[in-house]
């Protein structure tokens, strides 16, 4: 009994700290719930949040490009593609097999809108085709009822209404890739593009705008369930550019089918008017993403549609450098206006010879009519007594030879050489007949087209450094330039004998003159070879242009300027193996001038 | 000095008027209140709809509040007479089970009796406790402090554990083991063995280890480190946690946890309820709960000790304490402090035989309540 006593004792005991610990238990329980609830509620907060709340990017719209009197070069296009919903739809082959009576897939469209599917939940539209017209939207819409699932989207895309004809200065926008900076978390929106190249590039952030975000609920497997939050960010700026379409367009179809590159400038104010590269590539093609086929054809044609040759290509400046040469030996005082030269068709430095482009020769000349005539040998004598530096001086100071800066990309500095260059180059002192073949813009030297038109601006404007931009100016923005230190009369010298050159008889570019209300231009051509000709070649007569293959055929050049008293136009135009600067070049350069001053008239045109 | 265990040892069983009155009323409140919270949960579980378990949960509830009704009205005693046979009874439907049991939840853990299916492991949880209860009640103090004394109801532990570890369910296996230690240490026998257990249950953790499934063996991993399989298996750990935290001191609000009506907190009508209740109503909501439930445990250890009766004192113990593991380990599950074993709330949970089981023992819990004053001879 005592036994039992003890055995009832020992239960009661063992029971209560039985008890006791279980209530200690859950008093460590709700410690437990206060620790996470209040103490780390703060943080699970946070984490429940990012769970929850899913922020989408919105993508503002892009700035527009225009031109200087306002037409839209670079504009956003609202384009429709077809998605289709897999839960929206009993049977997704049913609704697929319909959609294709309307709209014929190919089996890689389908392979990848299966896989799509595949990959992604039910409630995810999937793009079945973009790119959509209106047409095609109200034939998809009409006929809904048999496309269950299947839902339009629309967006923007980037659209060029000119194309080609504008392809080299905005550029294009594209995809981002691997190699592009990811400043922005736009850049992480899929399907968002950038610009690639041209002004697309060069203002990019301006033109992007700043991305809006919208604040999604979501739930564990993704699904949208409600907005929380919207907020739609700031659409890009638009860019006025300095281009005038109607140039653009008319420099383009000057081009025809020929291949070179020609701009347009204000002599003023540097505002670029026509820039225009031939031939050019679609620049739609590529937002939307070129074909392979497309691209290997841009990318393999001799014309190089790709490369922007105005500011890409370097070429001999050929003749169209003769005014420097002219310009440092005024300056220099190794000619004067008057000094005579005898051209005899050739001359010879020790036992070489060099000839000018004339057989018979020019006979006596001064320093304009040889530039109206374009004599070779007046200036490779001139050349000779000058020397390389003192060109190269003059070069430098007329914009060749360095970067201009325009900000597009692939800029080429180009190449003036003089001695202390030749000798970091090749280690070899400078050779006399280097200068002569240098005082006819051969040689070394290499322009750009670009520098070309503002070498012929700076001359234009009577020696004023303007520098060519694509920024439109407006009265209040004009630019002051320094005038470059040189006598205003050896600029009038050349001028006169650019002057000759357009509308003298005899004169290279004679056949190109226009006399506009009495305005006339003043110009220089070059024609610079792509090969040597041989000794035997002229022994046995030159073999004619025309009969030669394409690339081996010489370039053409022009550069000139209009009003010629009151000089407001430059021009420089480039064809690549187009023939001679006076049959070739000339004309699209004086048409490109004439048309400019008609349009003066014709337009606001400021 | 008054002891509220002391009591007036009678030999005459109450009448059926003095069993209703003796009925508590605090006790069978708190039950409901509970039941309560789980079907205003399961209301929400299901995005604020009665369908498809709230309804449920309420009818198995009455079904349940019946069934515990009826078992306090039932005379102490003839739970002592009919331990042994109820306990070899559910050993065999352990073993059918075994044999050919339906197959569910990739474990053998059902007969289907067509209206509804059983759970002999559930119904082990009850049986285990009758049995020890009648064995130490008929054994004196001497015995049970000899290893030769506790040898017999350490089988009659271990045959059942042993089977519902094998089905596999290695939380009601630890729940039937946990539930007889309880019984074990209230009626005196000594600490050291249990340290012995202890030592050995150490000694053997590589050896059990190995035999544990592929899944058991990832769920102690992941609880050690939920970060390990952020998406796998510690995101039921990771997404509970951030539910529950997230509620705060107030909660989100009825019917707007995000957590849970968005998906990402997994079982949350079955096992993560409790996460659910402390992401909606917040800290208040998830303390009082456990309030109840500790209420629930205080009270039926007070109707414990004022029974005259060693086997009712201890059949008391014994199912209280069971209810509490399921309390305990369902919410240190979700609150992260051990692995995810798979054991509901009861009351609040969704579940057909947890509800029925529980409600079983408070009904035997009553009953020891209620006869309190009955003396049992040592038969």
């Amino acid at each position: 009994m005592n036994r039992d006593n003890d055995k009832g004792k020992v239960l009661i005991e063992r029971s209560l700290i039985l008890g006791g610990l279980q209530v200690f238990a859950l008093l460590i329980v709700i410690f437990r719930l206060y620790y996470l609830q209040v103490y780390q509620a703060d943080k699970y907060k946070t984490l429940a949040d990012e769970n929850r709340i899913s922020t989408r990017l919105i993508v503002p719209p892009r700035g527009g490009v225009y031109d200087r009197n306002g037409e839209m070069l670079a504009t956003n296009k609202q384009d429709f593609q077809a998605m289709i919903v897999a839960e929206q739809t009993t049977d997704i082959k049913t609704t697929l097999d319909a959609f294709k009576k309307i709209m014929p897939l190919s089996d890689e469209e389908e392979d990848k809108i299966r896989k799509n599917l595949k990959r992604n939940r039910s409630f995810v539209p999937i793009r079945i085709k973009n790119n959509l017209n209106w047409e095609q939207v109200a034939q998809i819409l009409l006929n809904s009822s048999d496309l269950p699932g299947v839902i339009i989207d629309e967006g923007l895309s980037r659209h060029y209404p000119f194309a080609e004809q504008t392809a080299h200065v905005i550029g294009y926008v594209s995809s981002v890739s691997d190699n592009d900076v990811k400043d922005d978390p736009l850049l992480e929106v899929p399907g968002f593009k950038i610009g690639k190249s041209g002004i697309e590039k060069l203002h990019e952030k301006k033109l992007r705008g700043r991305g809006g975000n919208q604040k999604l609920e979501v739930n564990a497997i993704g699904r949208v369930m409600k907005e929380i939050e919207r907020n739609d960010g700031v659409a890009g700026d638009r860019i006025d550019l300095s281009l005038d379409i109607r140039l653009q367009n008319k420099a383009y179809e000057l081009f025809g089918e020929e291949s070179g590159a020609a701009v347009l400038l204000d002599v003023n104010s540097g505002e670029i008017l026509s820039f225009v590269s031939a031939p050019s590539f679609d620049p739609n093609l590529m937002t939307q993403g070129i074909k392979a086929e497309d691209w290997k054809k841009l990318n393999q044609d001799e014309r190089n549609p790709l490369i922007n040759k105005v500011i890409s290509g370097q070429y001999s400046p050929g003749s169209t450098f003769k005014m420097v040469v002219a310009l440092a030996a005024l300056e220099s005082g190794v000619i004067n206006a008057n000094t005579r030269s005898f051209c005899a068709g050739k001359m010879f430095l020790g036992n070489h010879a060099f000839h000018c482009w004339k057989k018979e020769g020019h006979g006596y000349i001064d320093v304009a009519q040889a530039l109206q005539h374009s004599c070779d040998i007046f200036f490779y004598e001139t050349a000779q007594k000058l020397g390389i530096d003192k060109i190269a001086n003059m070069a430098r100071r007329f914009g060749l030879g360095q970067k201009i800066n325009i900000g597009l990309e692939n800029e080429k500095e180009g190449l003036i050489p003089d001695t202390e260059w030749k000798k970091r180059r090749f280690g070899e002192p400078w050779q006399q007949g280097e200068s002569l073949i240098s005082g006819i813009g051969q040689g070394y030297i290499l322009t750009t087209p670009i520098q070309l038109a503002t070498m012929v601006a700076r001359i234009a404007n009577g020696g004023y450094e303007v520098e060519p931009t694509f920024n439109k100016m407006t009265e209040n923005n004009k630019p002051k330039f320094n005038k470059i230190p040189i006598n205003q009369d050896y600029i009038s010298i050349v001028k006169k004998g650019m002057f000759d050159v357009v509308n003298l008889t005899g004169g290279t570019a004679f056949g190109s003159r226009f006399n506009y209300k009495g305005l006339k231009m003043a110009g220089k051509t070059g024609t610079t070879q792509v090969r040597r000709i041989t000794m035997k070649e002229r022994q046995s007569g030159i073999i004619k242009q025309e009969d030669m293959p394409w690339k081996y055929r010489n370039h053409a050049l022009f550069v000139g300027y209009a009003p010629h008293d009151n000089p407001r136009y430059a021009v420089a135009v480039l064809v690549e193996h187009g023939g001679s600067g006076s049959a070739v070049a000339a004309p699209i350069g004086a048409n490109l001038l004439l048309e400019a001053l008609k349009l003066e008239d014709t337009s606001d045109n400021k | 000095m008054y002891k509220f265990y002391e009591t007036s040892i009678k030999n005459q069983p109450p009448t059926l008027k003095e069993k209703i009155q003796n009925l508590s009323f605090f006790y069978i409140m708190l039950i409901l209140i509970i039941a309560a919270m789980g079907t205003v949960m399961l209301y929400s579980a299901a995005n604020g709809s009665w369908e498809p378990w709230a309804l449920n949960h309420l009818l198995r509830f009455g079904l349940g509040f019946c069934l515990m009704i009826a078992l306090s009205l039932i005379d102490v005693r003839l739970f002592m007479r009919y331990a042994y046979l109820f306990y070899f009874a559910t050993l065999i439907l352990l073993v059918l089970v075994e044999v050919g049991g339906h197959v569910g939840m990739g474990a053998q853990r059902w007969i289907n009796l067509g209206f509804m299916k059983l759970q002999p492991s559930e119904l082990m949880k009850i049986a285990l406790v009758l049995a020890l209860a009648r064995y130490f009640h008929s054994t004196s103090l001497q015995t049970i402090e000899t290893t030769k004394g506790i040898i017999i109801p350490a089988l009659m532990v271990a045959i059942p554990s042993f089977l519902v570890m094998t089905q596999p369910d290695l939380g009601t296996a630890l729940m039937l083991i946990f539930t007889a230690g309880a019984i074990f240490f209230a009626v005196g026998v000594q600490l050291w063995k249990f340290g012995l257990v202890l030592l050995s249950v150490l000694v053997s953790l590589p050896i059990v280890w190995n035999l544990l499934h592929e899944y058991q063996q990832n769920r102690v991993l992941t609880f050690l480190n939920p970060e390990r399989d952020p998406l796998g298996a510690g995101y039921h750990i990771i997404q509970s946690k951030i539910a529950l935290g997230s509620g705060g001191v107030f909660g989100k609000g009825f019917l707007k946890g995000t957590q849970s009506h968005l998906n990402f907190l997994p079982e949350k009508h079955t096992d993560f309820i409790f996460t659910m209740l402390s992401e909606e109503f917040g800290m208040i909501g998830a303390v009082f709960v456990v309030l109840l439930n500790m209420l629930l445990i205080i009270a039926s250890f007070a109707f414990a000790l004022r029974s005259a009766s060693y086997f009712g004192k201890l059949l008391a113990i014994g199912l209280t304490t069971n209810f509490f593991l399921y309390v305990m380990i369902n919410i240190s599950m979700v609150l992260g402090l051990i692995p995810v074993v798979g054991v509901p709330l009861p009351l609040i949970s969704y579940g057909g035989t947890v509800i029925i089981s529980v409600m079983a023992s408070f009904g035997i819990i009553l009953s020891v309540n209620i006869n309190r004053n009955l003396n049992i001879g040592k038969d």
